[in-house]
């Protein structure tokens, strides 16, 4: 909280409140409130963008600022928006930008599948090079639950005599103790998508290769990324600092449609924000007019700190809630393995 | 993964987590920073290209670092449980809210787990 934060503007009711709610004890007087929970979007700046994470922030105040997990359980809240085959949206709100960015990196990079890793190009006379048509077949998301390929433990009781020997081809030197049929089911090993372009031919030339899939993780190759994307963001609020009304009303309205509504009638009329998440795409109008003479005394766009917006766009491999329930055993587990070690 | 003891006592220390990143790191230095008995945390990665983070710690006496990192480790776990617990509970919800209409995903659960 830097000396930039007394340029915010706050409302007459505000100010005349501060004096009074800072007498309460345990709760911060309202305008460190809102510096704590909301970042300020201003006409070309935003303020208020760090939250005070201090344990002793507010020990002046006899406030405690330090990390109680009762109230982290009595404040979080999860809200699912929408799923759509591979894509899913929801709410976390009451988290820090530390852990909500946590989940965001493992998710894009920490989270194993399956994907190609070695080529072997036996023939291929077509105009695509051969390590460029390997990239390309990389990249093409393959259907296996990765855990099916997981580390196991092999014991001496297990070894098997083999009487016949290996049967793969020498080429490749790769050989298989089982036949993948077993492991990976009746289904077997697939791609999520049929219908992805990787060359086109001429006539008469031809493309002979093996593609051999091991399992690993976005932070090697992005190939082994489980999303397509996965990103958060800020939930945005418009707020009426000072009471709009007659005939200004109604032009907000106009300038804003859906956003403002009036309510009322005659010259008391008022205009009322409505839901800023339903009305996206005038926000940065919103934030432009907030500069301006005329509506800065009374138009505010701000974001709530700790209300995350997150979007997770799967390659289809593992459905997008499974993504995120193993984010989240990802970062138990980092947790634990360092735990081991202390 | 290793520890240094940068200094003399055990209430100030620094902390080299090897195959780590700004995701634990970051994490813990929210933690730790909540922490009343933590007068100073904060960590650096020295190269991009190296896979370690350096994490400092220093107490205000009451603990040792050892002890301010095991806390925040655990609380971070405690984390993690919880949001998944309600993340859970709020996806079966929404399931059934929805009538189970998205076939796609009840297909690939079926598969999956």
């Amino acid at each position: 909280m830097g000396s930039d934060s007394k340029t915010v503007r706050t409302s007459k009711k505000q100010r005349a409140d501060q004096a009074a709610s800072a007498d309460q004890p345990g709760q911060l007087p309202e305008h460190l409130q809102n510096q704590q929970q909301y970042m300020t979007c201003g006409d070309n700046l935003n303020y208020n963008v760090s939250i005070g994470n201090s344990a002793h922030l507010f020990s002046a105040l006899g406030i405690d600022n330090s990390w109680s997990h009762k109230k982290f359980q009595r404040d979080l809240r999860v809200a699912m928006k929408w799923v759509k085959g591979n894509d899913m949206e929801f709410d976390i709100i009451g988290i820090d930008p530390a852990i909500a960015n946590a989940l965001r990196r493992i998710l894009i990079s920490e989270i194993p599948t399956v994907a190609i890793e070695h080529v072997y190009m036996v023939q291929n006379t077509s105009i695509i090079a051969c390590e460029v048509l390997s990239h390309r077949l990389g990249l093409v998301p393959v259907l296996v639950d990765p855990d099916l390929l997981k580390d196991k433990l092999v014991k001496s009781g297990q070894l098997v005599w083999l009487p016949n020997g290996s049967e793969m081809p020498e080429e490749t030197n790769c050989r298989f103790a089982s036949s993948q049929s077993s492991l990976l089911g009746a289904e077997g090993a697939r791609l999520v998508h049929d219908d992805i372009l990787l060359a086109k031919m001429r006539p008469g030339q031809e493309i002979v290769l093996e593609a051999h899939c091991i399992r690993g993780i976005g932070a090697e190759h992005a190939k082994w990324s489980p999303v397509a994307t996965a990103w958060y963001r800020l939930q945005p609020e418009v707020v009426i600092l000072e009471p709009i009304v007659g005939s200004k009303a109604d032009s907000l309205a106009q300038i804003c449609p859906g956003l403002f509504t009036v309510e009322g009638s005659g010259p008391s009329r008022r205009a009322v924000a409505g839901n800023a998440r339903q009305h996206e795409k005038q926000l940065e109008k919103v934030r432009r007019m907030s500069g301006e003479e005329e509506w800065s005394e009374h138009l505010q766009l701000r974001k709530r700190k700790d209300h995350f917006i997150f979007t997770i766009e799967s390659t289809g491999i593992l459905p997008p809630h499974q993504l995120f329930l193993r984010s989240l055993d990802q970062l138990a587990a980092k947790c634990d393995k360092l735990l081991e070690h202390l | 993964m290793s520890a240094t003891v940068a200094t003399g006592a055990d209430t100030g220390v620094t902390f080299a987590l090897e195959d780590e990143d700004h995701t634990l790191a970051n994490s813990l230095r929210f933690l730790l920073n909540k922490n009343p008995h933590v007068s100073f945390v904060g960590y650096s990665i020295p190269h991009p290209s190296e896979k370690v983070v350096n994490l400092r710690i220093q107490t205000t006496g009451e603990i040792s670092a050892v002890e301010a990192l095991r806390q925040a480790c655990q609380s971070l776990k405690q984390v993690c449980e919880h949001i998944k617990a309600t993340f859970e509970e709020e996806y079966q919800e929404h399931l059934q809210q929805a009538g189970g209409t998205d076939t796609s995903m009840a297909d690939r659960e079926a598969v999956g787990t």
